[in-house]
């Protein structure tokens, strides 16, 4: 039994087709879970199922054991899950100190010590804590996004293709990030579009095909394995 | 000698009233920019919304000078603002809920829900001139002057006198306060930050816990106090007719747009904008020019640019210019 699992997950947009059929996705603290697969997959939506955005038609959502298929995002949130969407996932006009505050705003204790801590993380955010983030660099922006989503101590963090439209060298660091994330005890699971660069960081993946499970196992199986090179990877 | 006349002169007749008319004006810039700011829309009720709380207090101004109550040398009406500020915001939430809230569920483009304040806005003039009629009244009372213009002539001996009217230091000393109260609140607090994280990114507010009603709440409570005292500050100082209150949209409005609309200080500062500039432009300069010009320049004609009658053309000329200019507002800073 993982820490948190969609297990058997049919959703769709309002009356339409189903975009994800029977899919099942399991990640365990302190693991990194990459969900991987070809455009329209049904990658975002697997991920927006999971967050409760989308409406399951059949299938359920657990956390630690606990059904939580019929909560709200909002309520999912305050069970521990956090989610770095793939755009607009920063305040841009407020600054990176009250990005990380409102990234809180379901706590009531005092936040100097997350607050500490995000920034022991990314030390960046520390030296320009009062700059507003709008006029960040766009890996220093997905840094403020990140920590954003680490102030409520999540146990789950959800983060839909965390390197696009950043360079080579930034996604490098920006997977750096992930991994020091996922070593403080966090479940990660991750949509990306670099599969390559993502499994060889990810401890697991799956691939999707229209919706359904297509292959899963561990980062280096995949890459390895000839048939998912051949139809994904391009090699 | 001449030339202090002179300052005096336009001290007394074009920036003390300028401050004044502005302090009023930005108070409800800042009612316009917070509305479009957080709940997206331009809301075209302002002018008699503001209408609608001074109504209020000055109904409960009568009522209280009825009863004998009265505050001394200050005008009744600003005790009658907390409870005009209830009712405003009581009649606020309750438009909201049963018009605005059902235009913002279905996500309504801004567009329409503007219509839709149009509409609010004719409901709360026909409500008005149904409870008090369109006519002009007075509910000033107390003290008028702090400063006479005979007083300051025998003071200084100077030509020219300054007059200070009471309502004009209450509106800028309240404005001062209401205004560094509520950017505290906006910057300062996590209640204010949480609003404004709402209006910059309302999808991730909503995934950081953020509870949209209670914004909405807050929203209209804030706009509830400014449209309020800003309608009462306006109403002591000049008069109560609700037709100027509607008339008076289009100042607040430019000054919300010189300001950079969403952008509270700049809304602040557009108020003053659009004040001075209606009365720089207005004012008839003649006697100035007689001051500081020597004898044979002395002017014939009044030197006035323009007819008070057209002070809305002044505000009108300054939203076309900066919405073709600078169409984000002329200050920098930050949107709420």
């Amino acid at each position: 039994m993982a820490f948190f699992e969609g297990s058997k997950m049919t959703a769709g947009y309002g009356d339409g087709p189903n975009i994800i059929n029977s899919c099942t996705i399991k990640v365990d603290r302190g693991e990194i879970v990459a969900i991987l697969g070809p455009n329209g997959a049904g990658k975002s939506t697997a991920m927006k199922t999971l967050l409760g955005l989308l409406n399951l038609k059949s299938g359920k959502v657990l956390i630690d054991g606990n059904d939580i298929t019929n909560l709200s995002p909002q309520d999912r949130v305050k069970k521990g899950i956090s989610f770095v969407p793939q755009s607009r996932n920063v305040f841009a006009e407020l600054t990176v100190k009250e990005n990380l505050e409102i990234g809180a705003f379901l706590r009531s204790d005092n936040i100097e010590k997350i607050l500490n801590e995000i920034y022991d993380l990314f030390p960046i955010l520390s030296e320009k804590q009062s700059q507003i983030v709008g006029e960040l660099s766009g890996g220093q922006r997905q840094q403020v996004a990140l920590g954003r989503a680490l102030m409520i101590k999540p146990s789950v963090l959800m983060l839909d293709e965390p390197t696009a439209g950043v360079s080579p060298i930034v996604m490098d660091e920006l997977f750096e990030h992930i991994i020091k994330v996922k070593k403080t005890n966090v479940a990660i699971i991750m949509v990306e579009q670099n599969a390559k660069q993502a499994l060889s960081v990810s401890d697991r993946g799956y691939v999707l095909v229209t919706g359904e499970n297509k292959f899963e196992g561990s980062g280096k199986d995949l890459l390895n394995d000839p048939e998912v090179r051949r139809s994904f990877l391009g090699a | 000698m001449e030339f202090i006349n002179a300052i005096i002169l336009l001290l007394n007749y074009t920036i003390i009233p300028a401050l004044t008319y502005g302090s009023q004006l930005a108070l409800g810039a800042i009612f316009v920019t917070l509305v479009y700011g957080i709940l997206r829309f331009a809301n075209f009720a302002t002018g008699d919304m503001m209408s609608f709380g001074t109504m209020i207090a000055v109904l409960l101004t009568f009522y209280f000078q009825s009863l004998g109550i009265s505050f001394g040398f200050l005008p009744t009406a600003l005790l009658t603002i907390p409870f005009a500020i209830i009712g405003m915001i009581f009649y606020m939430l309750f438009i909201d809920k049963f018009v605005f809230s059902y235009y913002r569920i279905k996500k309504s483009p801004p567009v329409q829900l503007a219509m839709v304040s149009v509409g609010v806005m004719f409901v709360t003039q026909a409500i008005i001139r149904i409870i008090i009629g369109p006519f002009d009244r007075r509910f000033f009372d107390g003290e008028k002057f702090i400063l006479k213009a005979t007083e300051f002539k025998e003071m200084t001996g100077l030509n020219e006198g300054l007059t200070i009217k009471s309502t004009q230091a209450i509106t800028i000393l309240v404005t001062i306060v209401l205004v560094s109260i509520m950017f505290w609140f906006l910057n300062r607090t996590k209640t204010g930050t949480s609003m404004r994280a709402y209006s910059d990114n309302e999808d991730l507010a909503l995934l950081s816990g953020i509870d949209p009603k209670r914004v909405v709440l807050i929203t209209w409570i804030i706009a509830g106090v400014l449209a309020t005292i800003g309608g009462v500050l306006y109403g002591l100082d000049k008069s109560y007719r609700p037709f100027v209150y509607f008339n008076n949209m289009l100042p607040i409005f430019a000054a919300a747009i010189v300001g950079g609309i969403g952008n509270p200080f700049g809304a602040f500062l557009g108020g003053y904008v659009i004040a001075f500039a209606e009365i720089l432009v207005t004012y008839a300069y003649k006697k100035f020019f007689t001051y500081i010009l020597p004898d044979f320049l002395e002017p014939d004609s009044l030197i006035q640019l323009l007819s008070t009658d057209y002070k809305f053309a002044v505000s009108f000329s300054i939203l076309v210019i900066v919405l073709l200019f600078r169409p984000s507002g002329i200050f920098k800073g930050k949107t709420l």
